[in-house]
């Protein structure tokens, strides 16, 4: 298993507050790492650490054999776009649009790849309607394939179910689990510790003095994980 | 349909007709990302900046459109930054910049050679007027601008859509972002030449909504937009030399019209 992403004393602070300190995780190739924290713990911040979308940072995070820029993000649901007039074809293809300089349409092998995706998602009935006029689930799903045409090996995926019914839910998180069993690899951001014990293979739990790396079985002895027990009972 | 040849039969109405066309269309592309950016009212702002720098550029006899392009794509420079670094709000931003150079430029105007029909030109436009240069100078920079938007269409459909995606993608946001407004400020000027400073956002915002009525997809939605501008540019044209109206006014009552005939037509397709 080679490692794709390695974090060494990963700390961000923030106008002199300490965002979280001293993080060490390393992200293997075919890895499902889900990382949890409390609201306000610096999750959304350390993704873009790990997207290098200019967030200062001390410690270092280096990825092995791609490029940052080729990992696929799915960013956490807004409803700013709700008016946009876009066809579901043209927003998985926009996953294409930063790995040619010039283009008024994609190339072959791009088209050919958009294809396999969007049949990878179950999104071939959808492909020519509007975008705005999909449901959460579906328009969820859309930018999720969008990811993938962006993505050479990795899948940065921002709380993807946040707001979903449950049964768009259960078809994100199976999903998201079939595009793991094919190879790529995933890097979920999740408030939900219930369903990422059962999906992930490794946890990063973000807390306030401490944190948590290791695998699942790992992290359901933690007392990270007991207190959350204790919480909701 | 006779005066249609007669109109056809002057050279200068051809020229007015094909380097409008070529302008509305430039107008109507730019209209869709700005409209979906929520920033239509640049265009306004920056007629308004073309106007004061034409006028003077008038007043101390030199070239209106070659002094106001640099100038306007200066100001779309400026109001961008503004707006990026959120100390003032786009909309402002426009609201501040516009009327100081408005001001400006009638000041100058009213000081100098007074509110002649040049000066009248820039105010509401007079294609039937244009020059054999500047006729050259517009055809010119609307090809250039279309050009540039077909090359980086894929980039400016990815920018407008999802800016952050586009970041964290690896596409040049920023860069894309200043290549609209430059565009936008050179369309602004030639467009000014011929629509007037006061309406030439009109064909920047009205086909873009209008097509966006009827139309679902961007693609469809670009070119929706550029077939609704050029119709109404050319009924507009029509009008002005069959019922002797204002050029430019004529153009914007066309697409006010085109724009209530869409909204009721997807209204109609929504029961």
């Amino acid at each position: 298993m080679s490692e794709l992403i390695t974090a060494k004393k990963l700390s961000v602070s923030f106008e002199g507050r300490s965002v979280f300190k001293n993080l060490n995780f390393s992200v293997t190739d075919g890895d499902y790492l889900c990382i949890l924290g409390e609201n306000g713990s610096g999750k959304t911040t350390l993704m873009n650490c790990i997207l290098g979308t200019g967030v200062k940072y001390s410690g270092s995070i280096e990825c092995n054999g791609f490029s940052r820029k080729n990992i696929g993000w799915l960013p956490q649901r807004s409803e700013t776009k709700s008016d946009f007039p876009a066809s579901v074809n043209e927003v998985v293809m926009s996953g294409f649009s930063a790995k040619s300089f010039f283009g008024l349409t994609y190339s072959a092998s791009q088209r050919r790849m958009g294809e396999s995706n969007i049949h990878m998602l179950d999104l071939c009935s959808l492909k020519n309607r509007s975008f705005k006029e999909l449901s959460g689930g579906q328009q969820q799903r859309v930018l999720l394939c969008r990811a993938l045409c962006a993505a050479e090996r990795v899948l940065l995926l921002d709380e993807p179910v946040n707001g979903l019914d449950t049964v768009s839910q259960n078809e994100m998180y199976s999903l998201i689990r079939k595009l793991n069993d094919s190879g790529i690899t995933i890097i979920m951001i999740s408030h939900d510790v219930d369903r990422a014990v059962c999906e992930a293979k490794h946890i990063l739990h973000i807390g306030e003095g401490d944190n948590f790396y290791g695998s699942v079985d790992d992290y359901l002895k933690t007392s990270f994980y007991n207190k959350i027990k204790e919480g909701e009972v | 349909m006779s005066f249609i040849a007669e109109i056809l039969s002057y050279p200068f109405a051809v020229r007015a007709l094909v380097v409008g066309i070529l302008v509305c269309v430039c107008a109507s592309v730019l209209g869709v990302n700005l409209v979906l950016k929520r920033f239509s009212m640049l265009g306004d702002g920056l007629s308004h900046v073309a106007f004061g720098s034409a006028a003077v550029a008038l007043a101390v006899g030199a070239a209106p459109l070659q002094v106001a392009i640099p100038v306007v794509v200066a100001a779309a420079f400026l109001l961008l930054r503004i707006s990026e670094n959120g100390k003032v709000k786009g909309d402002a931003a426009i609201a501040m910049v516009s009327s100081s150079a408005l001001a400006i430029g009638v000041i100058v105007a009213t000081m100098t050679t007074g509110m002649n029909t040049d000066i009248n030109n820039y105010m509401f436009g007079s294609i039937l007027a244009m020059s054999k240069q500047d006729v050259y100078i517009s055809a010119t920079v609307a090809i250039m601008v279309l050009v540039m938007y077909l090359l980086f269409y894929n980039k400016i459909f990815v920018c407008t859509f999802d800016e952050k995606f586009a970041t964290a993608t690896g596409v040049k946001v920023k860069l894309y972002n200043s290549l609209i407004a430059v565009l936008t400020a050179v369309t602004v000027v030639i467009g000014m030449r011929m629509m007037g400073a006061l309406l030439i956002s009109s064909i920047i915002t009205f086909p873009a909504l209008s097509a966006m009525r009827v139309c679902k997809c961007y693609s469809r939605v670009i070119i929706m937009s550029m077939v609704v501008a050029t119709i109404s540019f050319v009924s507009g044209i029509m009008l002005s030399f069959g019922f002797d109206m204002p050029a430019g006014a004529a153009v914007v009552v066309v697409n006010l019209v085109v724009f209530l005939v869409f909204s009721a037509a997807s209204r109609l397709k929504k029961q």
